[in-house]
């Protein structure tokens, strides 16, 4: 498949991505890069100075909501791209009206009880979309952990092991390969195996 | 009984388990779990009365913080 094909066949697709930190941010770049014509972006946060170590924002951009700032890197890219950017926190019952015309969800939240959420939410509600998660990212190293695993149409990105805390923080490389997976997975779904 | 845990086939002495079993069974005791049945979820609450037959196909995904 030519770029030119696989730009024509994702223009008309929609990703939904709930969480717009190191996970989500990096990923929607890829996306966007790789030619998904739609995003729907979802994340109430704004930009703090501890972000800029992993998330795909600017020092200029600190204080402002992530979707916003996402949004403006991503036209950066490619003015064309539709980014449909919400500010809100994403809960259960929005889950199922955000993200019904997106063709696969990419879970890309930090905390594992909103992750919990939309995992289940997504499962009961909308048990035919594909859903991506990333789990288990922290820290450096140990490439060859890292790990896709599929079951169904859920596909889990990370290591499955390494959770954050104050020992073992999230950084951008490690981060980085989870949300490009997310993405490579994403992809795989859209296009189908190459 | 021999079940797909995770993708990989267990084989269990118990002819009948349910999930909440079979998470201890495993000593999975992270407190984060998204639980699904031959693909299709389990809530936290049905668990126990959730069970699990032979040949049945059994995700347990632990969550942890990071993103």
């Amino acid at each position: 498949m030519t770029f030119e094909h696989i730009k024509e066949s994702l223009a008309d697709k929609t990703v939904g991505i709930a969480g717009a930190g190191g996970l989500g941010s990096n990923c929607a770049m890829a996306l966007a890069r790789s030619g998904v014509g739609n995003l729907i972006i979802v994340d109430f946060d704004v930009i703090d100075f501890s972000n800029l170590n992993r998330q795909y924002y600017f020092y200029h951009q600190l204080g402002k909501k992530k979707v916003l700032a996402l949004k403006e890197n991503v036209q950066k890219v490619y003015p064309n791209i539709n980014v449909t950017a919400l500010a809100v926190r994403l809960e259960a019952h929005h889950i199922s009206s955000v993200f019904k015309d997106c063709d696969v969800i990419v879970e890309a939240f930090d905390q594992k009880e909103t992750k919990e959420m939309i995992i289940e939410t997504v499962m009961d509600e909308m048990p035919e979309k594909p859903l991506v998660v990333g789990s288990g990212m922290a820290g450096w190293g140990k490439n060859s952990l890292l790990k896709t695993e599929q079951s169904g149409n859920l596909y889990v990105c990370g290591d499955q092991i390494h959770e954050v805390s104050d020992d073992m923080p999230p950084l951008a490389p490690r981060v980085g390969i989870v949300a490009m997976m997310q993405a490579n997975q994403v992809l795989e779904i859209l296009l189908g195996e190459m | 009984m021999e079940i797909i845990l995770n993708n990989k086939s267990e084989r269990f002495e118990q002819s009948h388990l349910s999930i909440e079993e079979l998470i201890h069974l495993k000593n999975y005791t992270f407190k984060m779990l998204v639980t699904r049945l031959n693909d299709k979820l389990v809530k936290k609450e049905d668990r126990t009365a959730t069970q699990i037959e032979d040949g049945d196909k059994v995700d347990i995904l632990h969550l942890m913080s990071g993103g």
